[in-house]
């Protein structure tokens, strides 16, 4: 089997794979296949959608493995499954279940507030949220091989996303515009390794997909999101928690491979009926919210 | 048309299109996304990428590219790696997937397991009275599991076909394009079935 360097180009590659594509929460074997009939490229198999684990409280921890076997085996396409931050043993589970992606999720609660899992000596890719680049740097340097956009899970509300995304590009950019000398300390502002800031400023962009998740409700907020360099979506509780949620799927997968065709969303976005209520992240306090842990 | 600078289409529904384009860059040959029906009109070449391939047949359907594209390869030259090389197949172990069946083979999705299983082998071929050593990326691949009569393999890893050929059809279950190597662009984009193109 391949030493960690080749592991990472697996693990990379199988990003790469889900690009321009959706992903899904479901909860079930169900809402999987519906899922994957409207065109999701991957699921990610849950108890409860972020909205019901902030709505219902107490310690979110991961996945039952009956309910994610159940979905294992309802669908063809790639399952992921979340795992509390910092809590490898949980990982190790997931791994031994042959899911295809975990998510080390601020959407659960943390099992350890100092350290993230070392992602290195799995053979199973992990993505990680983040806010900024400092985060998204610091989980690749330990081992992650997709980056996503915490946004406020479980909110329907975008805006945490898009700050989050933006924050992402600026601070990629300014690295790109310094010299060479200037990147070490850079690096250190940042908390980030150096070699990584250096490869980024070379690269112009992060060296592992960069999705978006938190908050995509509507075809058109995976259309805001695609424009500002998301490279594909995750969307949690806006599809299960939709009026009619397998017509809002296909909508938001149409609309993520047409997401600069305004007439196309015109199409995608029409009488899908009610998409999810949802809460204002100015409206929740700041020990509710999520994309601070 | 011209076989000397060759556009190379890459279809660019969903998965990992963008990589494919930056190989033919650094070949040297001009590309360009394929999206729409007119899209097709301007490639003399296309690539159909990794991707899903449940979700790249859907949106061919959903954006009424079934009949453009079922001609298109059924008389230019086209690669199909992964996803593409399963939408290209005569027939496939899954009823999720219906194929266009223009290479005479049978595959069998995810054949070599789940991610877990996905992985890099080593891989020798000759090119050109040429040999040339290849790492082989393999992700969630697709397995043949039947070769028809017209079809030639041109590599195999651990005994299975795979990088074959027929007539204006190639096909492949690893990612060159995940690979340092231009090797299997360069031969696609200027050598690759040069007489369906002249």
């Amino acid at each position: 089997m391949a030493e960690h360097k080749d592991l990472m180009t697996v693990k990379i590659g199988l990003a790469e794979m889900l690009r321009n594509g959706v992903i899904m929460d479901v909860t079930s074997a169900e809402q999987a296949k519906i899922a994957e009939e409207a065109g999701a490229v991957a699921v990610m198999a849950l108890e409860r959608v972020p909205a019901d684990i902030r709505a219902e409280g107490g310690v979110a921890r991961m996945t039952d493995p009956a309910i994610i076997e159940a979905i294992k085996k309802a669908v063809t396409i790639p399952v992921m499954a979340k795992c509390r931050i910092g809590h490898f043993a949980e990982a190790q589970i997931l791994q031994a279940l042959e899911v295809d992606f975990i998510d080390e999720s601020e959407v659960l609660t943390p099992a350890d507030y100092e350290n993230h899992i070392d992602k290195h000596p799995f053979r199973i890719p992990f993505v990680c949220g983040c806010r900024n680049l400092s985060e998204a740097l610091r989980r690749i340097g330990e081992g992650a091989a997709m980056i996503r956009t915490k946004g406020e899970a479980g909110t329907g509300d975008v805006s945490e996303a898009v700050k989050h995304l933006r924050l992402i590009n600026k601070q990629i950019k300014e690295l790109t515009v310094l010299s060479k000398d200037e990147l070490p300390s850079r690096a250190k502002e940042l908390a980030a390794p150096l070699d990584l800031v250096i490869k980024v400023a070379g690269l112009g962009r992060l060296p592992v997909p960069n999705f978006a998740a938190g908050g995509v409700a509507t075809p058109a907020d995976a259309s805001l999101v695609m424009q500002l360099g998301a490279e594909s979506v995750f969307v949690g509780s806006g599809i299960f928690k939709s009026q009619n949620p397998a017509r809002m799927a296909r909508a938001i997968v149409t609309a993520v491979a047409k997401y600069d065709q305004p007439l196309e969303l015109v199409k995608a976005s029409r009488g899908l009926g009610a998409s999810m209520k949802g809460r204002s992240v100015a409206g929740i306090s700041e020990e509710e919210l999520l994309h601070t842990r | 048309m011209s076989t000397a600078s060759p556009v190379v289409g890459v279809l660019a529904l969903q998965g990992d299109y963008q990589k494919h384009r930056q190989m033919l860059d650094r070949v040297g040959v001009s590309s360009c996304d394929v999206r729409t029906a007119d899209d097709f009109s301007r490639a003399d070449r296309l690539i159909i990428p990794g991707g899903e391939s449940t979700v790249i047949a859907d949106l061919l359907r959903r954006f009424s590219l079934q009949e453009t594209f079922s001609a298109y390869i059924r008389s230019r030259p086209v690669w199909g790696t992964c996803a593409g090389m399963i939408l290209l197949a005569a027939r496939v172990n899954d009823e999720t997937v219906n194929p266009y069946g223009v290479i005479d083979i049978d595959v069998d999705r995810n054949g070599y397991g789940r991610q877990f299983f996905s992985d890099i082998r080593p891989g020798h071929m000759q090119l050109d009275g040429v040999d040339h050593r290849l790492d082989l990326v393999f992700i969630r691949a697709p397995r043949v599991t039947r070769v028809g009569d017209g079809v030639a393999v041109l590599l195999t890893c651990d005994g299975d076909p795979v990088l074959l050929a027929q007539n204006n059809v190639l096909v492949s279950a690893f990612h060159p394009e995940l690979t340092d190597s231009v090797l299997l662009h360069r031969y696609f984009a200027l050598t690759f079935a040069a007489e369906v193109t002249a």
